[in-house]
């Protein structure tokens, strides 16, 4: 019998960015039905409503149990997006080998969708594209994995789909692989760095109709020696094992029992976002300045000896301090603390309908800390179109993203995105509306 | 300098699904302040109420527990309600349909075939009175992605309008683990403002849930297991009998062997055929299992969108 100690892989998050014409329902449908994480009664009344409609009439199809099923009924949750046939939102989903669980968040391909999936990037450590072996790389291809980068995917599994249709020709797979390498060398999302700076870039000939190296290596390419889809799903790193580096604790809530028997009590309860923290350790505290010792750490009555990223904990410190929701404990002697700025510049993805223009006055969220702020200048957008950046820009447009500098009404300790994810990155929240209408990535 | 190996060799999966649950559950805690926690004594919000103490484990919970009670309960599940109310010292608030019906917000659906009608629907104007009495701004709910298609498009701190309702084509974007629980609320009891409804345990599977009930030593209420009842089968489903459920002319009552996957009214929750008498067991059924847990809801197969559009009325 399977336990959860069996799972040694833990938890992967990724993201299909795709249409329904690349294959990509039956890619997931694939997944999910290998993995057996669809059941009987979920596929029967997909095929049951495949029928009610006259069949199948996208390619996101595939075969289950001997009947034709649309899988792509599956993922579409929402009455208005199987009635129009198309992925609108994010769609999570849940699938597990006995490695590894995995979270797959299947995001919608149009343009005009792309803020769904940015949203499905922010959490993901791995994007998978798929391209169609007959296509090519395409404008979606560029878009989609200079959108996964900017969010911070660190591994981009490009998947030429439909080889089946190609005679499984290694000469097409290599010459699309080319052709993506050499976009990736030179696009730069940000302005700075290249894609393939940024994030690792495996290539995977694949069937989703077939079969062929998604869950199992195939036969029919011999050509191709490396592992099948999931099998390197199984073993790519995820973002709970960067531990690593600088510790980040971004106080989230102070717990204060005030009762007769922890009469004394002060906790710090927070995630931590980076890095490692162990009891004897000398902390600041950003942007206040104290120092202190870490005398406990615990998670509910488990006392630890050490906390490390992602781990929601409580710290107590030595000294009676005064430290409130918003604040981050980082290391006394952290050699890169992170900066405490009233001015940030950052890479927006602007997503609501009314364009973002400079001088506008909008509420910033970041970890644990919510400030007031003034939208100063709009230095760059990149057009993801043709991913051009254009310096002359007066205002952002609904998912566009370009470079803005926004004025804070406080100064807040933050990282740099690509130092830190979980401390660089911040969400904007229209004050008229309440609504969440930008997400920027700090610099 | 990155590594591959956790620093500690116990961390698994559901060590990540425990941290992410317990930050939305303190921001929640931290955003607003007049939230609750949504309780129905199912095996998802005992889960949700042990994570919530861990979150702010040596102090009590700043919230209260409430019970939206149909009043077609497993006696098992109530007694189990109570018996864990008592011991962890926490309040709970129960408001139930029946009172709803005394003050004239809903009508009990008319019999059909001798059968007491479910008050499924009947919870959502409980529910909203309830969110209107105690104005609260937030409400913890145990629902998983994974259960049902709709909800896998559910945002983690979703909004609800001033009468309760979802929009699910009109959602916030939610990005990172930065939840946006801006709304505006109501300003005196009965002038109900918006309010988020928090799902904590979003990312979590059925298995999930029931390896975590394992490695935590979670108590779940007796009808979670292997049992003897008396059942009839009716619309090929195993229903258990009641006061609320007699068998109908014709039906034949058998008394088997049966456990419950979900806790429901008992008017509309059906239950398997199951030898698992403790939790490693029903692991064990689970993953050889073809039929998802709401299959066994019979409220949900009325239509394609069942789910869907209770949800957008104020459904849990």
């Amino acid at each position: 019998m399977m336990s959860s100690s069996q799972h040694a892989g833990g938890l992967l998050r990724l993201i299909t960015c795709g249409s329904v014409d690349d294959g990509k329902s039956t890619l997931i449908g694939r997944l999910l039905h290998d993995s057996k994480a669809i059941h009987d009664d979920q596929l029967e009344a997909v095929r049951k409503t495949t029928a009610a409609r006259g069949g199948i009439g996208g390619a996101g199809s595939a075969s289950g149990a001997g009947q034709e099923v649309d899988l792509a009924l599956l993922t579409d949750g929402l009455r208005a997006e199987r009635e129009q046939g198309i992925t609108i939102d994010v769609a999570y989903r849940y699938f597990a080998t006995p490695v590894r669980k995995f979270i797959l968040a299947d995001t919608p391909g149009h343009v005009q969708y792309t803020r769904n999936m940015v949203t499905g990037a922010s959490t993901a450590d791995v994007a998978v594209i798929l391209i169609d072996a007959r296509q090519g790389v395409v404008e979606q291809t560029r878009r989609h994995a200079c959108i996964a980068v900017l969010l911070g995917v660190s591994h981009l599994i490009v998947c030429v789909n439909k080889m089946d249709l190609v005679d499984y020709s290694q000469a097409r797979f290599e010459e699309i692989r080319d052709d993506f390498e050499r976009f990736a060398s030179t696009a730069r999302p940000d302005g700075d760095t290249p894609v393939a700076n940024r994030a690792q870039v495996r290539f995977f000939p694949i069937s989703a109709l077939k079969g062929d190296n998604v869950v199992e290596r195939t036969d029919v390419m011999p050509w191709y020696t490396g592992p099948a889809l999931l099998e390197f799903l199984e073993a790519v790193p995820d973002r709970d094992s960067r531990h690593s580096g600088s510790a980040r604790f971004p106080v989230q809530y102070v717990i204060r029992p005030q009762s007769k028997d922890h009469h004394d009590y002060r906790g710090y309860a927070g995630q931590m976002a980076a890095g490692a923290f162990r009891i004897g350790d000398e902390v600041e505290v950003r942007p206040s300045g104290y120092r202190s010792r870490i005398t406990r750490i615990h998670v509910g009555e488990e006392q630890l000896t050490e906390c490390f990223a992602p781990q929601s904990v409580a710290i107590e410190l030595a000294d009676d301090i005064d430290i409130s929701r918003g604040e981050m404990i980082v290391r006394a002697d952290d050699v890169q603390p992170p900066r405490e700025a009233r001015e940030i510049t950052a890479t927006v993805v602007w997503m609501a309908p009314q364009p973002l223009v400079p001088g506008k006055r909008v509420t910033v969220q970041f970890a644990a800390k919510t400030v007031a702020a003034v939208v100063k200048e709009i230095a760059q957008r990149l057009d993801i179109q043709t991913l051009e950046q254009h310096d002359q820009v007066t205002q952002l447009g609904l998912n566009e993203i370009g470079r803005v500098v926004i004025k804070l009404a406080a100064p807040v300790a933050a990282d740099g995105y690509a130092q830190c994810r979980g401390t660089g990155c911040c969400i904007i929240i229209d004050d008229q509306t309440n609504n969440t209408v930008g997400a920027g990535m700090i610099h | 300098m990155t590594t591959s190996a956790h620093p500690s060799a116990n961390w698994t999966h559901l060590r990540s699904l425990e941290a992410e649950s317990i930050h939305i559950i303190r921001e929640v805690a931290a955003q607003f302040e007049r939230p609750a926690l949504l309780f129905s004594g199912g095996k998802d919000s005992i889960v949700m109420l042990h994570l919530a103490r861990k979150a702010f484990w040596p102090a009590k919970l700043p919230f209260p527990i409430v019970h939206i009670d149909t009043g077609h309960n497993f006696p098992e599940v109530i007694q189990y309600r109570d018996d864990l109310v008592k011991e962890i010292g926490e309040r709970l608030i129960v408001r139930t349909v029946d009172q709803a019906i005394a003050k004239g917000l809903v009508h009990e659906e008319p019999a059909v075939g001798g059968a007491t009608p479910s008050r499924n629907l009947a919870q959502i104007p409980t529910l909203l009175d309830a969110i209107a009495e105690f104005r609260f701004d937030a409400l913890f709910g145990g629902a998983r992605r994974d259960e049902e298609r709709a909800r896998a498009k559910e945002r983690i701190f979703s909004f609800r309008n001033d009468l309760g309702q979802w929009d699910p084509r009109n959602q916030r974007p939610e990005l990172w683990n930065l939840y946006n629980g801006r709304i505006r609320r109501g300003t005196v009891a009965g002038d109900g403002g918006e309010h988020i409804r928090a799902f904590p345990l979003s990312n979590w599977t059925e298995l999930d849930v029931w390896e975590y009930i394992v490695v935590e030593k979670i108590p779940v209420p007796s009808i979670y297991f292997s049992h003897q009842r008396d059942i009839v089968i009716r619309a090929e489903r195993i229903c258990p009998t009641s006061d609320f459920f007699p068998a109908r002319a014709g039906e034949r009552v058998e008394r088997r062997t049966v456990r419950f996957r979900t806790v429901g009214d008992m008017t509309c929750t059906a239950g398997v055929e199951s030898p698992a008498s403790n939790p490693m067991e029903i692991i064990a059924e689970t993953m050889a299992c073809r039929t998802s847990e709401r299959g066994a809801r019979l409220d949900d197969t009325f239509s394609d969108a069942a789910m869907e559009d209770r949800k957008k009325e104020g459904y849990f």
